[in-house]
């Protein structure tokens, strides 16, 4: 039994981090085919990243309207999951249902609905058209890390604070907002890196217009493979690890994937 | 009093003005498109026309329907297969490990569906795939490319999903009494048996409500199939990027779009009915 518990493991972790190993394998070949077992070693495929002027724009690209995108997804769930947990707004609880649907959808759709309204109003292919499509289609996420964090907040504090004489923006900014500011961090930080690896909405918003990394990979897999494809799977995969790291650290990550405390 | 509840609902205002405009707007756009009628100078124009949806109905197109349906099927179920043993070991891993684990799985869900596509191309190609292992191991005598094909697709989709369906379970799971798993081992059952006869019957509602949302995602991948697989591997949401991208066809692109929204909507409500019946 245990030792079909290890076996099971052991090949459940190769599935895994297998193909990512034969990635990371590959990005360190020297020679510009690729190859796996790797030919040589070197770190060339790296460096092109930041020197290659088309990926670098790319990356920057990526990762303005990442950052953009998720400050913006935050900023309008915050009201929408104070005001639906605080006050029980019955138009605010619907606006929250509302927000989720979006990420529920498959993307495609949501990806034809912002081409065909950004067309429609005559603003094609600015990046503020991916930043706004990216914060709503990932507002589900902000929406429920809040609320989450929000359900934290003992009513009772709230109702001693009020007794003392505080007001509600006194109340929100010295008992609220400590309790539920890593978890508006956790919302922050997985719209980011989602945001960064979204390609479709991306490609349906901006793609002939500007390049983020994956529209740019996507691109560059028609004419045919280069490391540095491999160089930044390895970048993204040590990018999402470390901004997971970051929400485990100052967040309850178990909590907010729906374990109890 | 009377102020402060008018000021709440001014609090809500630029949200909902967000919503509205960014989420609300776009949505009802592809409906109406959908149904829009042909315009001379090969635009087109409101109105009420269900010619998109007749080209829908030939069998080809439902034929691609019918595809995508039965292979995210397939992949829910093989991905749950292979994630719940996992996901209930991993609820009792020591909480470091367990972390460990979590930052891992959310790192490789997070991962572009294009680079996840461009690894399995790799790991499944003649120069630098798994062949060369067979090869070296002396199974096969020469290396060979894997893609495209069906199961090129099959892996790499299950992949994709594995990690969410591990995300999916784990609530469940790791909420699960474990004094029901100790009481049927004090009571003579074997491991095996407390497994098939407690746990997965307690964990029933979330193994559904996982598959459904296996399916849906799977509806939604568009990368994998197009390049793992051939032209008749293609899924819904890859034909929608085609008519958008390539043809320019946003009426019919708005079409398949509707359906594709009632097939996951139907999936969803069928099995939330279904399910609900017997629990």
């Amino acid at each position: 039994m245990r030792a079909l518990r290890s076996i099971y493991l052991a090949l459940f972790a190769l599935y895994l981090i297998g193909p990512i190993l034969v990635i990371a394998a590959v990005s360190f070949n020297a020679k510009k085919f690729l190859a796996f077992p790797p030919r040589g070693f070197s770190f060339r495929w790296y460096a092109e990243v930041f020197v290659a002027n088309d990926w670098f724009t790319a990356l920057k690209n990526s990762l303005f309207i990442a950052f953009a995108s998720a400050s913006l997804s935050v900023l309008i769930a915050m009201p929408v999951a104070y005001f639906a947990w605080r006050y029980g707004l019955r138009y605010a609880k619907a606006l929250l249902a509302l927000g989720v649907a979006p990420f529920i959808l498959p993307p495609v759709i949501m990806a034809l609905a912002f081409l065909l309204f950004f067309t429609g109003i005559g603003l094609n292919g600015l990046m503020i058209n991916v930043i706004i499509a990216h914060a709503v289609f990932l507002l589900a996420l902000p929406l429920v890390t809040i609320s989450l964090g929000l359900e934290s907040v003992d009513h009772a504090l709230i109702e001693a604070s009020q007794t003392m004489g505080a007001s509600n923006a006194v109340v929100f900014r010295t008992v609220i907002l400590p309790i539920a500011a890593p978890f508006a961090f956790a919302g922050f930080a997985f719209c980011f890196v989602l945001s960064l690896n979204e390609y479709i909405i991306a490609l349906m918003t901006v793609g002939f217009s500007v390049e983020t990394l994956p529209i740019k990979i996507f691109n560059a897999l028609r004419y045919g493979y280069t490391p540095v494809i491999a160089s930044i799977a390895v970048i993204f995969m040590v990018i999402n690890i470390v901004i997971f790291a970051l929400i485990a650290r100052f967040s309850n990550l178990a909590r907010i994937l729906g374990a109890m405390e | 009093m009377q102020s402060s509840a008018l000021s709440r609902y001014i609090g809500l205002i630029p949200s909902s003005v967000m919503i509205g405009a960014f989420f609300v707007i776009p949505f009802v756009l592809i409906l109406l498109t959908s149904v829009s009628t042909p315009t001379d100078d090969g635009g087109y124009a409101t109105g009420f026309d269900l010619q998109h949806f007749e080209r829908f109905l030939t069998w080809f197109y439902i034929e691609r329907a019918l595809f995508s349906a039965g292979l995210c099927a397939l992949i829910a179920v093989l991905s749950l297969l292979i994630a719940y043993p996992f996901t209930y070991f991993l609820t009792t891993f020591p909480p470091r490990s367990q972390t460990f684990w979590l930052i891992y799985i959310l790192a490789q869900l997070s991962l572009s569906e294009v680079l996840i596509a461009f690894s399995w191309q790799i790991l499944l190609s003649r120069t630098a795939g798994v062949a060369n292992i067979l090869v070296w191991i002396g199974v096969i005598e020469k290396s060979f490319a894997m893609t495209p094909s069906a199961g090129a697709v099959v892996a790499a989709l299950v992949y994709l999903t594995v990690p969410f369906s591990v995300l999916l379970l784990f609530p469940a799971l790791s909420r699960l009494d474990k004094s029901l798993i100790e009481a049927s081992r004090t009571l003579g059952a074997s491991p095996l048996r407390t497994f098939f006869t407690v746990i997965i019957p307690v964990t029933r509602p979330a193994i559904i409500s996982g598959g459904v949302t296996v399916f849906v995602l799977t509806l939604g991948a568009i990368i994998v199939p197009q390049v793992l697989g051939k032209p008749e591997h293609w899924t819904l949401s890859v034909l929608i990027t085609d008519q958008a991208i390539f043809n320019f066809n946003m009426p019919f692109a708005s079409a398949l779009a509707v359906v594709l929204l009632v097939l996951s909507a139907t999936v969803i409500w069928l099995v939330t009915k279904f399910s609900g019946k017997k629990t």
